[in-house]
C-alpha cells in the first residue's frame, strides 16, 4: 500500500492540474480563470487613466484627455503620432473586439472557437474575404502616406499588446483561453473588408434565378419590380442628367439562362436591415442659419459597441466622431470646417457566373470559346484542437468559384463564380483620412473620389454653408438587367465591361429644396441613364424623412433629435387602413373584437407603452409568412418578395393565386388571410398576456444589445425600453438599430450631439462598458465636448501622456 | 497544533510570494513545498493548506472585486452559472484554489516520506 500512495498522489496532482488548466467545451479552464492573480478577478477594474506611457516610434509627446464619458481627446504633433496613438488607445479600451472582428472578417474563428466555427470560416474564405483584403492592402501600400499611417496604427496597437502580461488580457481571452497576436496592417484591410461584406455583400441572384424559372418573366416582374409604385429617391427626381454623355453598354442578344439552380442552400447573407439614415439642411432651412447634419447607421446592436468615439487633433486638423476599431480616423463625424456621415448605398455589386470546367481536374474553364486556365488558392483554416483544414478554391477571371462540388454543390465539372467589387481592392482608408483633414466641399470631393466599397451615401455640410450628398462607390456599368440573375461565365458579353466614371455617380449639391437625405432607398429615379439595380431598397423611412423636411421652413436641433427618434410606422398605416375596410369581422369573438379595437384606435406610432404595435408586429409576421407559404413549401433557394411589394399584392391583387394557403382545400383570398392571421394573433397575444402581463410594445419587442460572443447573456443587456421597429426612422428592432446617433450644427467650431448603445470601454467589468445604453434607448444625447485648446481641461476627468520610448 | 499553524503560515507566505510570479498553480507549488518541509498527519495534510489557500484566494479576490463594486463578479456568476451571486463565486474560487493546494500537499507529503526512508 505504501508504495502505491506516491504514484497515486502524483497522478491525482497531475489530473487536478490538467483539469483546472484546460478548457472543456465552453467551460473555461477553472483554475486559471478563477485565480485572483491571473484570472478574471484581475479584470474587475475600471480603466487606469492617470499614467504616462512609453510608446515605441513616437516622435513627440501625445496628450490624451478623457472626459466624463471616457471619450479620449487626443492631441498629437503630426499624423503618424496621431494614428499611432489611435491604435494604442483603441487597443487599450477595445483590444478583444478589435482582434476578434478581424478574425471573423478573415474566416479564422475556428482557431478560437474550434470546429463549431468551421462552416462559417469556410464560407468567408469562399466569399473571398481574405483574398479581397490582400487586394485592398496592395492598393493601400501603393500610397506611401496611407501606408505610413496604417503602419503607425499597427505599431500603436502592438505597443499596447506588448505591455500586457497574461493577467491583463481582456476577460474574453481568459474565458476562451487564448492570447492576442500581433496586429498587422492586413488586419486594417480585413476590417474594411468586413464592413464591405456587411454593407455591400447582400444579393440574391441565385434565388432570383430560381424565382424567374418558377414564375416566368411576367409574374416575376410583378413580384419583384425594379421600381416600386412609390419612389422618393436619394437624389431628387428633378435632377438633370444631361451632363452624362457616354455610351451605355448594350444588352447582349439571347436570353439569360432560365434554368433553376441546383443548389438548395446559399451562403449566409448580411443582416437585411443593415442600413442607415442621414440628412442635412442648408443654412436657409436651419433655425440658426448654419447647416445642420445628422447620421445614424443601423447595425446589429453589439457589445462591445461597434463604434468608439474619439477626438483626434494635430496642429493641422481637429476632428471628432465615431471610429471603427481597426480603421483609422473618424468615420462619421466632423472637424472644425466640415461634417460627414454615411448611409449604405446598396447596389448590386455582386454577380454570379455559371462556370463549366473542362474536366475533373478543374484546371481549365470555358470562356469566349476557349479553355482558359484557372488559378488555385489554398485556404489554410486552422481549427482549435484539430488538424488544419486546407480548402482549395478555384479562381476564374470573374472571381472565386465559391460554390462547387466541395461546397454546397454536387457537380464536379461545374460551379458558380462570384464577381464582387469587394475583390477589386481599393484604398478606402484614404477617404476617411482625407475627410478628417477636409476644409471644404472640394476637399470632401477629393476624399471621396478614390472610394470603392462599400458604396455609401456620403452626406456633407460645411461651415461655409454647403450641403451635399454623393453616392460614392465603384459601380460596374451594367447593361440593363445584367447580374440580376445568374450569368453565363463563358460568354464575354456577360463580363463586367467597365465602371461608371466617378464623376457620373449620382450626387446632389446645395439642391433647391434645401436639404439632402438618404435612408437606403432607391438612389435615383428611372431617368438616371445608368442601370441601377438592387433588391430590397428601403421604402418607408425615406418617405417619412423627406415628408418631414418638406413640411416646414425651418428646423432646429430638437427637430433633428425628434426625427432620429421618430417611431411613425408608415408601413402599418398603409396596410391597416385597407384591412379595416375589407376584413370580414362578423366571426370575431368579443375578446378578438377588443383586440381589434385596440389596434384600430392606434395612431401608428410604435411607442413602448402602446399595445397596438405588438398586435401589428405579431399580425404582420404571421401574415407575411402565410402569404408566401408557397416559398416555404418549395425546396429551391428563393427569396420572398419584399415588404412593400407584399403589401402592394395584398391591396391590389387580393385574389391572386399566391394568396391561397397550400395546406387547405379552400381557395383563400387576401381577406381570408387577414382574418386567419388576426385570430392567430389574438390567441398568441392572449397567451402572452397570461404569461408576461400586458403586451406593451417595449416589453413585447424586448430589444437587446448582445455581446459579440453569441450574445452571451452575462455580458449583454436585455429588455431595453426603446420604441420603433425596423421600418421606422428610429429603426430599433429586437437586436438591430441605430448604432450611433449624431447631429452636428455647423457653427464655428461645430456643435455636436451624439450617443450610441454601448460604452467606451470593452471591459464588461467597467462601468463604462454599457453606460450609454439607457440614455440611448430614451432618445437622449450627449453634448459632445469638442476641445479647441488642449490646455482647457475644465471638463476633463483624467489625462495621460504618451511619450516616445528611448 | 503548532505544526498545523506553522504549515498554515508557510503555505500562505509561499503562495503570497509566488502569486506575484507564477500563474494560478502557484497554490499547488505552495501546498507541495510546505508539505515537504512542514509535514502534517492524516487529514491535516490536505486540510491545512486547503484552508490557507481557500482564505487567501477569497481575501485576494474580495479585495480586487469590492473596489469595483463586484460588477464583473456578478456577471461571471451569471455565466458560470451561480445565479449572479458574487459571494457564491468567491466560495467557488476559494474551493478550487484550496483543493489544488491540498492535493499538491498530499503529493509533497508522499515525496517527503520517500526521502526519509
Amino acid at each position: 500500500m505504501k508504495y502505491f500512495k506516491l504514484p497515486l498522489a502524483l497522478v491525482l496532482t497531475l489530473v487536478v492540474f490538467y483539469g483546472l488548466n484546460s478548457k472543456f467545451g465552453s467551460t473555461p479552464p477553472m483554475g486559471k480563470f478563477l485565480s485572483p492573480n491571473q484570472g478574471f478577478w484581475q479584470n474587475e477594474q475600471d480603466e487606469d487613466l492617470n499614467t504616462t506611457m512609453q510608446i515605441i516610434g513616437l516622435e513627440h509627446e501625445v496628450t490624451v484627455h478623457y472626459d466624463k464619458h471616457l471619450i479620449p481627446h487626443v492631441f498629437a504633433q503630426n499624423n503618424p503620432d496621431l494614428y499611432r496613438a489611435q491604435g494604442y488607445l483603441t487597443a487599450k479600451h477595445r483590444l478583444w473586439q478589435l482582434e476578434f472582428q478581424t478574425f471573423a472578417a478573415g474566416g479564422r474563428l475556428a482557431e478560437i472557437l474550434g470546429e463549431q466555427a468551421l462552416d462559417y470560416d469556410r464560407q468567408e474564405r469562399r466569399r473571398g474575404m481574405d483574398y479581397g483584403a490582400e487586394k485592398a492592402l496592395l492598393k493601400m501600400q501603393e500610397d506611401p502616406e496611407t501606408l505610413s499611417y496604417i503602419e503607425a496604427y499597427r505599431d500603436g496597437v502592438n505597443s499596447y499588446i506588448n505591455e500586457l502580461d497574461p493577467k491583463d488580457y481582456p476577460v474574453e481571452y481568459k474565458l476562451l483561453d487564448y492570447a492576442p497576436e500581433p496586429w498587422t496592417i492586413k488586419k486594417t484591410a480585413l476590417l474594411l473588408m468586413y464592413m464591405t461584406k456587411m454593407l455591400a455583400g447582400r444579393e440574391s441572384d441565385l434565388e432570383h434565378t430560381n424565382a424567374l424559372a418558377k414564375f416566368g418573366k411576367k409574374r416575376y416582374d410583378l413580384l419583384y419590380p425594379d421600381f416600386y409604385d412609390v419612389n422618393d429617391p436619394v437624389i431628387p427626381k428633378e435632377t438633370d442628367w444631361g451632363f452624362i454623355n457616354i455610351e451605355m453598354p448594350a444588352t447582349p442578344e439571347g436570353q439569360t439562362s432560365s434554368d433553376s439552380i441546383s443548389i438548395t442552400e446559399t451562403i449566409d447573407k448580411p443582416h437585411a436591415q443593415n442600413g442607415s439614415n442621414n440628412w442635412a439642411v442648408s443654412g436657409e432651412k436651419s433655425y440658426s442659419g448654419h447647416p445642420i447634419l445628422a447620421n445614424d447607421p443601423h447595425l446589429s446592436l453589439n457589445l462591445p459597441a461597434t463604434w468608439y468615439v474619439m477626438q483626434l487633433a494635430t496642429p493641422e486638423h481637429n476632428s471628432y466622431g465615431a471610429t471603427l476599431p481597426g480603421a483609422l480616423g473618424i468615420i462619421s463625424g466632423y472637424n472644425n470646417h466640415i461634417s460627414w456621415g454615411e448611409t449604405n448605398a446598396t447596389r448590386d455589386v455582386i454577380d454570379w457566373y455559371k462556370i463549366e470546367f473542362k474536366d475533373d481536374s478543374r484546371k481549365e474553364y470555358k470562356h469566349d470559346g476557349q479553355w482558359k486556365k484557372t488559378k488555385q488558392r489554398i485556404e489554410e483554416i486552422k481549427i482549435r484542437n484539430r488538424e488544419t483544414l486546407y480548402d482549395t478554391i478555384i479562381y476564374t477571371h470573374h472571381g472565386p468559384v465559391a460554390y462547387d462540388h466541395n461546397f454546397k454543390g454536387d457537380n464536379v465539372k461545374a460551379g458558380y463564380a462570384m464577381q464582387w467589387v469587394g475583390h477589386i481592392g481599393g484604398n478606402n482608408q484614404r477617404t476617411f483620412i482625407k475627410l478628417n483633414e477636409g476644409k471644404n466641399y472640394d476637399d470632401y470631393l477629393d476624399a471621396l473620389k478614390t472610394y470603392t466599397a462599400p458604396a455609401q451615401n456620403f452626406v456633407f455640410a460645411s461651415t461655409e454653408g454647403d450641403i451635399a450628398l454623393w453616392i460614392q462607390g465603384q459601380f460596374p456599368n451594367k447593361w440593363k438587367g445584367q447580374g440580376k440573375f445568374l450569368l453565363d461565365g463563358s460568354n464575354p458579353k456577360h463580363d463586367w465591361q467597365s465602371f461608371i466614371p466617378q464623376e457620373f455617380n449620382a450626387h446632389s449639391k446645395n439642391p433647391e429644396r434645401g436639404f439632402v437625405s438618404s435612408a437606403n432607398q432607391h438612389p435615383v429615379d428611372p431617368s438616371y441613364p445608368f442601370y441601377v439595380y438592387n433588391d430590397g431598397y428601403e421604402t418607408y423611412r425615406n418617405r417619412v424623412i423627406n415628408d418631414f423636411f418638406r413640411s416646414k421652413d425651418k428646423f432646429d436641433i430638437q427637430d433633428f433629435k425628434d426625427l432620429q427618434n421618430n417611431n411613425y410606422n408608415l408601413k402599418a398605416s398603409e396596410l391597416l387602413s385597407y384591412i379595416y375596410t375589407t376584413m370580414d369581422t362578423s366571426t370575431l369573438t368579443d375578446e378578438e373584437t377588443d383586440i381589434l379595437n385596440i389596434i384600430k384606435s392606434w395612431d401608428f406610432y410604435s411607442e413602448i407603452d402602446q399595445m397596438a404595435p405588438s398586435i401589428w408586429e405579431s399580425w404582420w409576421t404571421k401574415l407575411e409568412k402565410i402569404v408566401w407559404d408557397e416559398f416555404d413549401a418549395d425546396s429551391l433557394a428563393m427569396l420572398k418578395p419584399y415588404t412593400y411589394q407584399t403589401i402592394y399584392m395584398l391591396k391590389n391583387h387580393p385574389q391572386d393565386e399566391l394568396m391561397d394557403i397550400l395546406s387547405t382545400p379552400k381557395k383563400e383570398t387576401a381577406q381570408d388571410l387577414f382574418l386567419i392571421t388576426f385570430k392567430e394573433t389574438a390567441e398568441e397575444l392572449t397567451e402572452w398576456r397570461a404569461e408576461h402581463g400586458d403586451y406593451k410594445w417595449g416589453p413585447y419587442k424586448a430589444t437587446y444589445v448582445g455581446h459579440l460572443l453569441q450574445a452571451l447573456p452575462a455580458f449583454s443587456r436585455f429588455d431595453l425600453n426603446i420604441g420603433g421597429d425596423y421600418n421606422t426612422v428610429n429603426a430599433a428592432s429586437k437586436n438591430h438599430g441605430p448604432s450611433w446617433r449624431m447631429i452636428v450644427e455647423m457653427t464655428s467650431p461645430p456643435t455636436g450631439y451624439g450617443i450610441y448603445p454601448g460604452g467606451q470601454s470593452g471591459n464588461p467589468g467597467s462601468k463604462y462598458y454599457d453606460n450609454f445604453i439607457d440614455r440611448w434607448a430614451a432618445g437622449d444625447y450627449m453634448d459632445l465636448l469638442f476641445m479647441q485648446d488642449q490646455q482647457d481641461t475644465q471638463d476633463i476627468i483624467a489625462s495621460q501622456t504618451l511619450t516616445p520610448k528611448q | 497544533m503548532k505544526k498545523n499553524f506553522i504549515n498554515f503560515i508557510v503555505t500562505l507566505i509561499i503562495a503570497l510570494i509566488l502569486s506575484q510570479f507564477l500563474p494560478w498553480w502557484h497554490v499547488m507549488v505552495a501546498g507541495f513545498v510546505s508539505a515537504l518541509f512542514f509535514s502534517l498527519n492524516r487529514t491535516a495534510v490536505f486540510f491545512i493548506p486547503f484552508i490557507a489557500i481557500f482564505l487567501f484566494w477569497i481575501a485576494y479576490a474580495f479585495w480586487l472585486s469590492q473596489a469595483n463594486d463586484f460588477i464583473l463578479a456578478e456577471k461571471i456568476a451569471v455565466l458560470l452559472p451561480l445565479a449572479g451571486s458574487w459571494l457564491a463565486l468567491l466560495l467557488v474560487t476559494g474551493l478550487i484554489g484550496g483543493f489544488s493546494a491540498g492535493i499538491a500537499a498530499i503529493l509533497g507529503k508522499q515525496c517527503r516520506m520517500l526521502v526519509k526512508r
